[in-house]
């Protein structure tokens, strides 16, 4: 457990938390982010172009993040196919099970909605569950 | 405050989020879902911190009639519901993320990062989720349909 970072990582989840409340307060949203992305393909419908800023404003931060506070590099070892897969699974897999980790395990699980901690459940398990086959049975990833 | 600029706001603080925590790192999300591994818990303290924010405050903020900016609040209705489907689909996104640590938030955050996997894995997630619509369109249902969690 070395790389136990609690701080940060509690630090960075009330940022979440307090950006979900926001969102919330002002534009009565759930903050889940693969809605968002969805809601933005119907672009010329300016009642979503919240969620485009939304969806900016997460990527500005990001790349400011990593513009000026030093932090370790991130290296990526998955091979592309393999993120194509993912890809694929996890996109279709959000708009099938309306919603992702920000929309049923934070904003679903806040609400103490019992459709979001039953799909967090099954989705954490099962990949835990991937997570174990590939690396430990497997030992390919 | 306009919906837009409140939600570019909301934006900055959820990326600002996820960065600090390292969640856009799909190698610290492998290590929280590697139980028998070399276990890093600290996904769980990001999600405690976000639970444990945005219920307090949501307490508060849904004793209001509604939303400053809007005339309602757009809350999912169908909390109890828990259907095969559900489940379902939650195994395929169970799948996907274990796979490589990435969800569509974290997948975005690590866009600053500069380098290519983010934007193959982002294209083929849009990719996905455009097959659904057309796998939906085929059941004869709306395609844009606003589906909060």
């Amino acid at each position: 457990m070395e790389n136990f970072t609690p701080y940060s990582a509690f630090l960075g989840g009330s940022l979440i938390g307090l950006s979900a409340a926001l969102l919330m307060y002002f534009n009565g949203r759930v903050a889940g982010i693969s809605g968002m992305i969805a809601g933005s393909f119907d672009y010329k419908n300016s009642e979503n172009h919240w969620r485009l800023f939304f969806l900016g404003g997460l990527i500005l931060a990001a790349m400011f993040f990593n513009l000026f506070v030093p932090h370790a590099a991130v290296t990526y070892s998955r091979s592309t196919l393999l993120l194509i897969i993912s890809g694929v699974l996890v996109g279709f897999g959000t708009r099938l099970g309306n919603g992702c980790t920000s929309g049923h395990a934070v904003c679903g699980m806040a609400r103490l909605s019992i459709r979001s901690i039953a799909a967090t459940v099954a989705f954490m398990a099962v990949a835990i569950l991937t997570v174990f086959i590939t690396r430990h049975l497997l030992g390919i990833l | 405050m306009t919906k837009n600029k409140a939600a570019l706001l909301c934006g900055i603080l959820f990326g600002l989020g996820l960065t600090i925590s390292q969640m856009s790192n799909p190698d610290k999300v492998l290590a929280f879902l590697d139980v028998t591994g070399n276990w890093d818990p600290s996904l769980a303290f990001v999600m405690g911190g976000a639970l444990i924010t945005l219920a307090t405050l949501q307490h508060f903020i849904l004793k209001s009639p509604q939303p400053i900016c809007d005339t309602k609040f757009h809350l999912p209705k169908t909390n109890d519901i828990i259907d095969k489907r559900l489940i379902f689909r939650a195994i395929i996104f169970g799948i996907g993320w274990g796979l490589v640590g990435f969800c569509p938030g974290a997948v975005l955050a690590a866009f600053g990062d500069g380098k290519f996997e983010p934007f193959s894995f982002m294209l083929a997630c849009v990719g996905g989720m455009v097959l659904f619509n057309i796998f939906h369109e085929k059941n004869n249902q709306s395609r844009f349909k606003d589906v909060p969690p």
